[in-house]
């Protein structure tokens, strides 16, 4: 029983290498895709089930027992974010059966979006330290390959960045590692959170802590290190920068919500210092983004502002605020990634992004306005969609705390990510009809919205129906807050 | 043997930070291919060196080396690999269609 953890690392990686022999039969890799992801969506959602039900689950790869071995953990966080990256992955397959041209799906593209979901879900379901270096490898290294894909002038030499930046920081995460194995010995990560907590965290531990706060701040795009992020995610299809926007930032928010109350949860100063981060972090980002004229840059400085909220929530570190950040990560997958999807669109019916450049979209493509509307609007977190839901459960925990300033800075970025949104409907979406090309009018967007629509029908669920899902948030973040959980179904003691 | 060890990972790190932060693309990766060296040494140095202990353990071995971290960092040296392969590739590729490895050269978008 508990071999199902395995499950959704195992289905796409085997499932991509079978796609490298098929690579030339356009129909058939199609058909695997689809089949792969729904697959892989299945078993992470009666993986998510069975942990809801039965507790956490935990597996012990080739039988070597917990701290020795290397063990897959599946809790409820990691579970269900796994099922939603798989929801995830299945739109943007759909995504992009519409707008890639055959040479691009014909260059391995299809291998390489499952390696890269191989890496996504690994990380996400690993117990051990090193583990989670590997799986963030075969993540990067793929992502590297699909960011760079096309080779467009501008694109190489913006990916080239984005190379660079990420092998030094998981060059960096090695460094780390050797720290911690010097001092305590252990890599697995219920082992160093007891390991951690007899020790006291104090000193060499600190800095540690710090060291890891640098590598997951740069995969997840931290402030003052989130310089790579803006550029590199706009050069690439929209339907691989909505993938990315929606996962990889994600998943090193994930690696600090981990780290930070499983293994390093004795310092209140770090907890302090991500306070601090995020506060800063969602403002500059926000920024950014009141300051652009460009469809995909807006959405990927928000990004950057997103990722803030969710720090600054790590940093509350209370059960609710725990929930709140549960609550975020889920809505910002679906949401940005929808966005994204949507920033295609239009790209694709009036062929380009610039805002200044196209008006009047809501006069002959009102489905993509409207539908885009609601996705927007749940960004800004306007009641009663789930944008809404995550930041007040967010604003109420860090009242209750005390955290003032933070949730005023929190309260004011929210207002110019309205203002940020409600920029582009404005311009692109009102006003006078005027397209670059006069047959963009002309084009269908029903296959184009119809992908996205199940996203937006989650964000809708996820807002209205916030009672039940604000439960499981809670019991989530239970399990989070109380360490013990996780380390006794490890350890087994 | 820990100290001079400690120290040459020292002069990698810095020599590597040194080669990054030119502006030489060619000189970046090898900054690169350096801290990775320079970070696998540093793993080694800090799982404790010993002299002729093999990291095997008999029943009869009065001493042995921690087999772990070699097992790690073989695995970390095989993804480095890869990586520098594929940054030397993209790198190639880069300067082909930009014609220069200059990275001041190499800034800013097309639409800026």
């Amino acid at each position: 029983m508990n071999n199902l953890v395995i499950l959704p690392i195992l289905i796409p990686f085997l499932m991509g290498v079978i796609l490298i022999f098929t690579n030339k039969r356009l129909s058939v890799s199609r058909t695997i895709s689809v089949l792969t992801a729904l697959a892989m969506l299945a078993s992470a959602s009666y993986l998510t089930y069975v942990v809801y039900t039965d507790g956490i689950m935990a597996l012990e790869l080739g039988n070597w027992e917990a701290p020795f071995g290397i063990v897959l953990v599946g809790d409820l966080l990691s579970s269900s974010l796994v099922a939603v990256s798989s929801l995830l992955a299945v739109s943007t397959l759909f995504f992009i059966f519409q707008t890639f041209d055959e040479e691009r799906e014909k260059a391995y593209f299809y291998p390489f979006f499952f390696f890269l979901m191989t890496g996504v879900n690994g990380s996400f379901l690993t117990g051990d330290l090193f583990n989670l270096f590997v799986f963030f490898e075969v993540m990067l290294l793929s992502s590297f390959i699909l960011i760079s894909m096309g080779g467009k002038k501008s694109q190489l030499s913006e990916s080239l960045k984005y190379v660079i930046i990420n092998t030094v920081s998981s060059l960096v995460f090695i460094i780390g590692i050797a720290y911690l194995y010097a001092v305590t010995g252990t890599l697995n990560m219920a082992d160093l959170s007891v390991k951690v907590a007899e020790l006291g965290q104090e000193g060499v531990l600190n800095v540690i802590a710090l060291v890891f706060l640098f590598i997951f701040g740069v995969k997840s795009a931290l402030f003052p290190l989130y310089y790579w992020l803006p550029k590199s995610y706009v050069e690439p299809p929209t339907a691989i920068a909505a993938l990315f926007g929606g996962l990889l930032t994600k998943v090193g928010v994930y690696t600090i919500l981990r780290t930070y109350t499983l293994i390093f949860n004795q310092s209140s100063e770090i907890y302090f210092i991500l306070i601090v981060l995020g506060g800063l972090t969602m403002f500059i980002g926000v920024l950014g983004a009141v300051s652009q004229f460009d469809f995909k840059r807006i959405l990927s400085v928000h990004i950057v502002s997103q990722v803030g909220y969710m720090i600054m929530g790590i940093g509350i570190n209370s059960t609710i605020a725990i929930a709140g950040v549960f609550y975020f990560l889920i809505h910002n997958i679906i949401v940005k990634s929808a966005l994204f999807f949507f920033a295609g669109a239009t790209e694709k019916v009036t062929g380009t992004s610039h805002l200044k450049k196209m008006s009047g979209l809501l006069k002959t493509h009102p489905y993509l306005g409207w539908t885009f509307f609601i996705a927007a609007i749940s960004l800004a977190g306007i009641p009663p969609l789930s944008g809404f839901v995550g930041k007040f459960i967010l604003i109420v925990a860090g009242f209750m705390e005390g955290n003032y300033f933070v949730i005023a800075v929190s309260l004011a970025t929210g207002l110019l990510t309205l203002f940020s949104m409600m920029k582009i409907f404005m311009t692109s979406f009102w006003g006078e009809v005027k397209l670059p090309k006069p047959e963009a009018e002309n084009v269908k967007v029903g296959s184009l919205i119809a992908p996205i629509v199940p996203l937006l029908i989650f964000t809708i669920v996820l807002g209205v129906a916030a009672e039940p899902f604000y439960q499981f948030s809670l019991e989530l973040a239970e399990q989070i807050i109380n360490p013990e959980h996780y380390v006794n179904s490890v350890l087994k003691e | 043997m820990e100290i001079i060890m400690i120290i040459a990972v020292g002069v990698i790190f810095s020599v590597a930070t040194y080669m990054l932060l030119t502006k030489s693309l060619l000189r970046v990766i090898l900054g690169v291919m350096l801290l990775s060296h320079g970070a696998h040494l540093l793993f080694l140095t800090m799982s404790g060196l010993k002299q002729g202990a093999p990291p095997l353990l008999g029943e009869e071995a009065a001493s042995y080396s921690d087999p772990l971290p070699q097992a790690l960092i073989l695995t970390a040296i095989v993804i480095s690999f890869g990586v520098t392969a594929f940054l030397l590739v993209l790198a190639y590729r880069t300067y082909k269609v930009h014609q220069t490895d200059d990275l001041e050269k190499l800034r800013g978008t097309a639409d800026e």
